[in-house]
């Protein structure tokens, strides 16, 4: 694991001795790349083509000439299947030799925009932006270029939807692909814990059990694992089955401490105090009780089917002195572990990081308005605290003036859609993104936010019903999420090859490499 | 213990068939017949329960969607039949400001009562015109309520119709300041008139009933007092008159029994507050103001005059009247409120902002503007499943079959329950603040936060050529 490695260090230095003692070998997920085709019948497309059976002679030019396998012809068939339309790039044919729809002799084809576009997605995360996150779960590669999905940008109208990549005419430095590194740390203090080293700037968000399945966790994980990054628990407690993982896992620390003990700070290399969420901030966690099932309530030690708050505040931290009591705590229990303090973005956030680097965390976690939730009041989501990008610089630049910055790993989320997201996110001032909405779509979620009551996910995702988790299995999710992390390794390294830079960090807080359409400096 | 204010809601289902946002469509004639959409894949057996509905129909007068929106069926169709696409009758609902999302949400506020919650997250533009070019702030660690989610029955939402000295004069131990009245509301709210157009013959009935459940005021337009003149003297408390001035329609007993009226702004605004004081010298009286460019100096005009409560109103998109670039409530509450401390009466007066005001949100952020309270009429309409098509006029065919009768306990039901769902949303959003007390909302800007202010303190240094 990057410079840090627990199976090569000495445990008895890093690990207390009761971990030791109930430790499991830990499990190696292969990082390798496969295509990972949707799990439904039919996929959703951008664009579908209609073929007239009454007009169409089975003359095979449209066979002949799709590059893409739109047209196809199952051998013993004497008709054409059902064209593939999601394999189709659309109207972007229209300028290529390959355009079956003007090239066949008898006008049996037909090209419309599929109308279903409009109710899948929303501004943020747009029906392009889903198709895209799709495509490249199943293929584990970068859009060609030849995709018609705008994938850089949303319909927010704000935010990262305004930022722009100022790139060069022509990259500073030429760098070859296998120079640049998109390793970040996860600590920057230089207090004698571990210097974990993360291969890619971006890591799993908090999803409990109980907001979503053991599959989608396990999933994620092993996917975590793959990439040398890690996951989160969340605050519904530390699955047995996360075990094999733990050197990948962040145990959170939430309000209703659900399902915390010292044995499970004790297993991981990060624990996460999560004061706030930002699709909630202020409100706590809510599960409502119809997702509180037999094993949920086991794991979360309380009474099944009861609805289950995790009260905001922590009752125990009023001041930034009582913050770094519950730090020095998590240290004394676990004396390898690096702490990380997940706040929302409140006017005050500059103040809040800083004090909490200070306090003595490793990782201040700003969480914007945008990111999932497994249920959260309309009110709140649309509402309270600053938007995400406006936290970054101002977290960044007060870190900077207090000669902090270079101490403390800043991670935003909370609405990270894309690795556009991810660079506009560093060039903003964070060293990396958690991301979670983005795992969940890799693994088929429509964002219908129909996550929080009855049985939970009709996807299959983010529901503890046993009928619905059997829908998904493990290898599936884990091989999707691996595909998207390669293409987003892949987008982010572009990114960065086009800037002639070699390392992620170099990256960091170079607002000149954005432009903002809302001002004046727009290319 | 101090009691808690509480809204007792109960569940009012809609009369009439859901507007859904989703609709699927199908091509039954290739259909396999294999139930997949029905058994398999629909987890919310809405397709059984669409086909239960449609049979129990006398005649299908509307097409019933109850999509979830998960694609679910769509993509497990055997033969790829099935296709999901927004409800067209969803999309025309309202206009441009009271969108359909505002009446997904209002709808479903009057039925449960119930703060809506959603699972993933925001789903919306950035930020637009109006309300939502600001948020309200929270507090991360440090919280002066040092309440958690179980304090917050204790968060008041009260606030007070009237002037408040901004000091007392004493002789010896007597008090010799002369005090006004003044009358507390449960929550930042109170009933408006509803416009002209809606004759509708439960409104104004449904309205007040739901005022007096909720422990708030309905102002009903003094030529309405033939609707209402029977009732007995628990609902006076809850009721204020606007009154025109060359209306003699409400009789001096009734007025001597209310708390507060309302009058129209005019040249002689001194000469009828006297004459109603003459009546009942105890009664609070507002000044209903149309929100124009002339609004600012009217207002401290009038503060000076010594009038108590100042109500302004906007248009029904929240917009100022009369003004080729109109200005929004917000922005203009914010005005008036900065004038008022800067002459020293801000205290002496109550603000009542009226106009555009839609949802919770709204209600939470003009206050933070500087309003006292603010004013709604579209909401309660709505909640009894109006959707502003503007069809009111009689004759009209109104789709809501508000010209129907409509039983006033289900009327003030739905109205109660969006004013339940209202209050707790106020308590979240100034839980999340850390705020105990809504008098101490009005007007603190620190606790938000402005699209523009935003972008020009944190993008301006970083963008700006």
């Amino acid at each position: 694991m990057g410079q840090y490695s627990v199976h090569k260090a000495n445990l008895k230095e890093v690990l207390p001795d009761n971990t030791l003692n109930s430790r499991v070998p830990q499990v190696k997920v292969k990082r390798e790349i496969k295509p990972c085709p949707a799990r439904h019948l039919n996929e959703i497309a951008k664009y579908i083509i209609f073929r007239d059976e009454e007009k169409c002679r089975m003359c095979g030019t449209c066979y002949k000439i799709c590059p893409k396998g739109v047209h196809v012809l199952k051998p013993g068939y004497k008709l054409f299947a059902t064209p593939k339309s999601y394999k189709c790039i659309g109207f972007k044919c229209e300028n290529t030799d390959n355009y079956c729809i003007a090239k066949c002799p008898n006008g049996a084809l037909r090209l419309v925009e599929n109308p279903m576009m409009e109710a899948l997605g929303d501004y943020r995360w747009t029906s392009d932006i889903i198709l895209a996150t799709w495509k490249m779960a199943e293929t584990g590669d970068v859009l060609p270029e030849d995709t018609d999905y705008e994938y850089e940008t949303g319909a927010s109208g704000g935010g990262y939807d305004r930022l722009r990549l100022k790139y060069p005419d022509k990259p500073l430095a030429e760098v070859a692909d296998d120079e640049i590194d998109i390793s970040i740390d996860l600590n920057k203090r230089n207090d004698g814990k571990p210097k974990i080293r993360i291969d890619v700037p971006w890591y799993g968000g908090g999803m409990s059990y109980g907001s979503v399945s053991n599959v989608t966790q396990l999933s994620k994980v092993r996917a975590a694992t793959a990439w040398n990054t890690f996951s989160c628990s969340g605050e519904g407690g530390y699955m047995e089955r996360f075990r094999p993982y733990d050197d990948h896992m962040i145990t959170q620390v939430a309000t209703g401490l659900f399902g915390v003990r010292e044995e499970t700070i004790q297993r991981v290399p990060v624990v996460e105090f999560k004061y706030a969420q930002g699709a909630k901030p202020g409100l706590g966690g809510h599960l409502l009780g119809s997702k509180n099932t037999l094993s949920v309530s086991r794991m979360r030690e309380a009474v099944q089917g009861i609805p289950l708050f995790s009260p905001f505040p922590f009752h125990s931290v009023y001041s930034i002195e009582d913050h770094m009591k519950h730090i020095d705590w998590i240290k004394h229990v676990n004396p390898r572990v690096l702490i990380s303090t997940k706040v929302s973005t409140p006017t005050d956030v500059d103040m809040v990081a800083v004090g909490s680097y200070f306090a003595g965390t490793h990782i201040i976690h700003i969480d914007g308005g945008y990111g999932g939730t497994g249920a959260a009041p309309d009110i709140a989501k649309k509402n309270i605290a600053m938007p995400l990008e406006y936290a970054i610089p101002k977290v960044h630049s007060f870190l900077v003036a207090e000669h902090a910055r270079d101490s403390v790993t800043l991670i935003a989320s909370g609405g990270i859609r894309s690795y556009f997201d991810i660079a506009k996110s560093i060039a903003l001032g964070a060293d990396g993104v958690v991301i979670g909405t983005a795992e969940l779509v890799a693994l088929g979620c429509v964002r219908c936010g129909r996550c929080e009551s009855g049985r939970g996910c009709p996807r299959s995702i983010a529901t503890t019903d046993p009928g619905l988790t059997g829908k998904m299995n493990i290898e599936w999710g884990t091989q999707r999420l691996i595909n998207l992390f390669n293409a987003w390794s892949m987008g982010l390294k572009d990114i960065l090859k086009r800037f002639g830079m070699k390392k992620i960090s170099e990256l960091c807080g170079r607002t000149d490499l954005l432009s903002n359409l809302d001002f004046t400096n727009t290319r | 213990m101090p009691e808690k204010y509480h809204i007792e809601t109960t569940h009012m289902p809609p009369r009439l068939p859901r507007i859904g946002k989703y609709g699927i469509i199908d091509w039954r004639e290739d259909c396999a017949r294999c139930h997949n959409c029905v058994k398999k894949a629909c987890i919310y057996d809405k397709y059984r329960e669409e086909s239960k509905f449609i049979k129990s129909l006398d005649s299908i007068h509307t097409i019933y969607f109850e999509c979830m929106g998960c694609f679910s069926c769509v993509q497990n169709c055997t033969k790829g039949l099935l296709c999901l696409t927004v409800n067209p009758e969803y999309k025309k609902l309202g206009n441009e400001y009271w969108t359909p999302e505002i009446f997904r949400t209002t709808w479903l506020q009057a039925e449960t009562g119930k703060v809506p919650v959603s699972g993933a997250g925001y789903r919306g533009k950035f930020y637009g015109p109006g309300f939502d070019s600001m948020w309200t702030d929270m507090s991360e660690i440090v919280r002066p309520t040092r309440d958690g989610i179980h304090g917050r029955e204790y968060i008041s939402t009260s606030v007070d119709i009237g002037r408040k000295p901004s000091f007392l004069t004493f002789t010896g131990d007597k008090m010799t300041s002369s005090l006004s009245s003044l009358l507390s509301v449960p929550l930042p709210v109170i009933f408006d008139m509803t416009s002209p157009y809606h004759t509708l013959p439960v409104l104004e009935p449904s309205i007040i009933e739901a005022a007096r459940k909720t422990g708030l005021i309905a102002i009903i337009d003094s030529k309405k007092w033939h609707l209402i003149k029977n009732y007995d003297e628990k609902y006076l408390s809850h009721i204020a008159f606007h009154l025109n001035p060359d209306s003699h329609d409400i009789p001096q007993e009734i007025l001597n029994k209310t708390r507060l009226v309302e009058i129209p702004d005019s040249d002689h605004i001194e000469r009828h507050i006297n004459a109603i004081r003459n009546i009942n010298p105890d009664i609070v009286i507002a000044i209903r103001l149309p929100l124009t460019p002339k609004s600012v100096d009217r207002s401290i005009e009038l503060a000076g005059m010594n009038v108590e409560v100042i109500h302004l109103v906007a248009d029904q998109k929240g917009n100022e009247l009369d003004s080729k670039k109109p200005r929004f409530i917000k922005d203009m509450i914010r005005d008036i409120h900065g004038r008022l401390i800067k002459d020293e009466k801000r205290d002496e007066v109550t603000i009542i902002a009226g106009g555009g005001i839609g949802l919770p949100e709204h209600l939470a952020k003009a206050v933070i503007c500087g309003a006292d309270l603010v004013s709604i009429n579209l909401p309660l309409l709505i909640a009894l499943e109006c959707r502003l098509c503007d069809s009111c006029k009689p004759g009209d065919y109104c789709p809501a079959e508000l010209d129907k009768n409509i039983d006033i306990e289900y009327g003030a039901g739905r109205m109660t329950n969006l004013m339940g769902a209202w209050h707790w949303q106020l308590v979240e959003v100034m839980g999340a603040m850390g705020m105990r007390e809504a008098r101490r909302l009005r007007g603190d800007v620190g606790r938000a936060m402005f699209y523009e202010e935003l972008q020009n303190e944190i993008y301006g240094p970083i963008f700006s050529t």
